[in-house]
C-alpha cells in the first residue's frame, strides 16, 4: 500500500461485506432505499449525495457521484452549481459558528 | 486516422464478448430482417467528437446510383420494411434524393439520419420538401438541450442551427403531424453511459418546449462506441480502460436479444454488407455471399453475426441501438 487513497479501491467497495455480511446487507438495503426515487427524484438525491461527498471530502464518493450524475444526464453547469451550494454552505456554517465566538467575546470583554 | 484492425486489436485486451452466454445464444440474425441501413457516404459538414465513422468535410466516399439500385433490388427481394439512410451527412451525396424516391416507390418506410445543420445551407435546403413529400422519418442528433454541452460535442454554432431547423420543420408539420416523425438522438458528451431514455425524453420535451417552443416525437439514447473518433478520445484522455470496464460491468444479457444487428443489414457506400454501422466503421463484413451488387437475385439467409468487444456498447445497461434502448435495466 503506497497511498491511503487508491482509485482502484473503489471497485472493492462491494467486498466490504465479507466480514460482517448481515450488517453490510442491512446497510446496502438502507442505502439503496434512501437513494431510490421517492418524494425526491433519484437525480435530486444524487446531487445531494455529491454535495455531501464534497463537504466530507471523500474522493471515492466524489468520483462515483460525478460519474453517476453524468449518467443521469445532469449537465456540467448543474454539477458546478451543486459545487457552489456546497461551498456556500461550508462558508455559511463557518460564519454561523462564529456566533459562538462572538457570544464568548461579548461575555468576556468589558 | 487509425484503421479498424487497430481498434479491434486494442479491444482484445478485455474479456471476450463472444464468450458471454447471452451473446452465444443470440449470435444469429432473426429469420426475417426488417431493416436495411444504407450508409451513403462519409462526407459530412460537421466533425463531431463521438463519430465512429470519422465522417467530416475531408472525406470523399459517396455511394453511386448503381449501388443504390442494388440496395433497392435486395430490399424488394427479401421483404425488408425499412430503409435507414445514414452517413456522414446523407444530404451531401447528390444521389440521396434518388435513393429516397426509389425507396419510397418500393414501399419502404424511409428514415434519414440528418444532422439538421446541413439543411440551413441554401444548397441543401431543398431536402426539407423532399422529406415532407416522401414522409421521411427524421432522426436528428442533439446530445444536449444545453447549448454549451451540445456545441462542445458537435462544434460551435451547431446547437442554434439545430434549434432553428427544428422550428422550421415544426412549421412543416414535423414533430406535429403523425406521419412526419421527428426524433432526437442523445449520446453522452464523454466517457460515461447514457441516462434513462424515458426520463431524458421528458426533460428534453420540457426544456426545449419552454425555452424554444419546439416539438419532437421520440428521443433515443445511444451509447458511444469505443472506436473511431470517440475511441481516440478515450485513449488520449486516459479513459479507455475505465470506459471499457464500465461497459463490461454493465453488460445486460436482456439487451442482447434485441440488438439491432439481429434484424438488419448495413450497406456501405461501396456496397459492402455489414451487420451494423459499427462493424462497417471497423471493416468487419457480414457473413453474406458478396457485395450488395452480387446479391440482387439472392435470398438472404439467417447468418452468424460478427461480434467483437466493441459490441459491449450495445449491451450496456438498457442496451443501445440506432433506435435507442433495447431492454429494461
Amino acid at each position: 500500500m503506497d497511498t491511503y487513497f487508491n482509485p482502484e479501491d473503489l471497485e472493492q467497495f462491494g467486498n466490504l461485506g465479507e466480514d460482517t455480511p448481515e450488517l453490510w446487507n442491512k446497510f446496502m438495503e438502507y442505502y439503496g432505499a434512501s437513494m431510490a426515487d421517492g418524494a425526491l427524484t433519484a437525480k435530486e438525491k444524487a446531487l445531494i449525495a455529491y454535495g455531501v461527498a464534497l463537504a466530507l471530502q471523500c474522493p471515492y464518493c466524489i468520483d462515483s457521484y460525478t460519474q453517476a450524475l453524468l449518467e443521469m444526464g445532469v449537465s456540467r453547469d448543474a454539477i458546478f452549481e451543486a459545487t457552489h451550494v456546497t461551498a456556500a454552505m461550508r462558508a455559511g456554517t463557518t460564519m454561523a459558528h462564529s456566533l459562538i465566538m462572538k457570544n464568548i467575546v461579548n461575555k468576556l470583554e468589558f | 486516422m487509425k484503421d479498424g484492425k487497430e481498434y479491434l486489436d486494442e479491444l482484445k485486451d478485455f474479456p471476450a464478448f463472444t464468450e458471454k452466454e447471452a451473446s452465444q445464444k443470440f449470435c444469429e440474425t432473426l429469420d426475417h430482417l426488417d431493416v436495411m441501413q444504407i450508409n451513403v457516404g462519409k462526407l459530412c459538414n460537421l466533425h463531431c467528437k463521438h463519430c465512429h465513422i470519422q465522417a467530416g468535410p475531408d472525406r470523399t466516399e459517396l455511394m453511386d446510383k448503381a449501388t443504390m439500385d442494388a440496395c433497392i433490388a435486395v430490399f424488394k427481394n427479401n421483404g425488408f420494411k425499412t430503409i435507414d439512410i445514414t452517413g456522414g451527412a446523407p444530404e451531401m451525396n447528390p444521389n440521396t434524393p434518388y435513393l429516397i424516391e426509389k425507396a419510397t416507390e418500393a414501399g419502404a418506410h424511409v428514415i434519414v439520419r440528418s444532422n439538421l445543420v446541413i439543411l440551413e445551407d441554401p444548397e441543401y435546403a431543398k431536402y426539407i420538401d423532399i422529406y415532407v413529400k416522401n414522409k421521411v422519418e427524421l432522426f436528428a442528433s442533439l446530445p444536449s438541450y444545453a447549448k454549451r454541452d451540445a456545441d462542445r460535442q458537435r462544434g460551435e454554432g451547431t446547437f442554434d442551427a439545430v434549434i432553428d431547423m427544428i422550428e422550421k420543420l415544426n412549421e412543416k408539420g414535423y414533430g406535429v403531424d403523425e406521419d412526419l416523425q421527428l426524433n432526437l438522438v442523445y449520446n453522452p458528451g464523454g466517457a460515461f453511459l447514457p441516462p434513462n431514455q424515458e426520463a431524458l425524453r421528458a426533460e428534453y420535451a420540457q426544456k426545449l418546449g419552454s425555452e424554444f417552443g419546439i416539438k419532437f416525437n421520440n428521443l433515443f439514447a445511444i451509447t458511444n462506441n469505443p472506436i473511431g473518433r470517440f475511441g481516440d478520445f478515450l485513449k488520449r484522455s486516459g479513459n479507455y480502460k475505465g470506459y471499457m470496464k464500465r461497459l463490461i460491468n454493465a453488460y445486460n444479457p436482456a439487451a442482447v436479444e434485441n440488438m439491432m444487428c439481429r434484424n438488419q443489414i448495413s450497406v456501405d457506400y461501396d456496397g459492402t454488407v455489414y451487420d451494423c454501422d459499427f462493424n462497417l466503421a471497423l471493416g468487419l463484413p457480414a457473413n453474406v455471399p458478396g457485395n450488395i451488387r452480387d446479391l440482387t437475385d439472392t435470398k438472404l439467409e439467417k447468418r452468424k453475426i460478427v461480434f467483437a468487444n466493441h459490441c459491449y456498447a450495445c449491451t450496456a445497461g438498457a442496451g443501445s441501438s440506432c433506435g435507442g434502448t433495447t431492454a429494461e435495466e
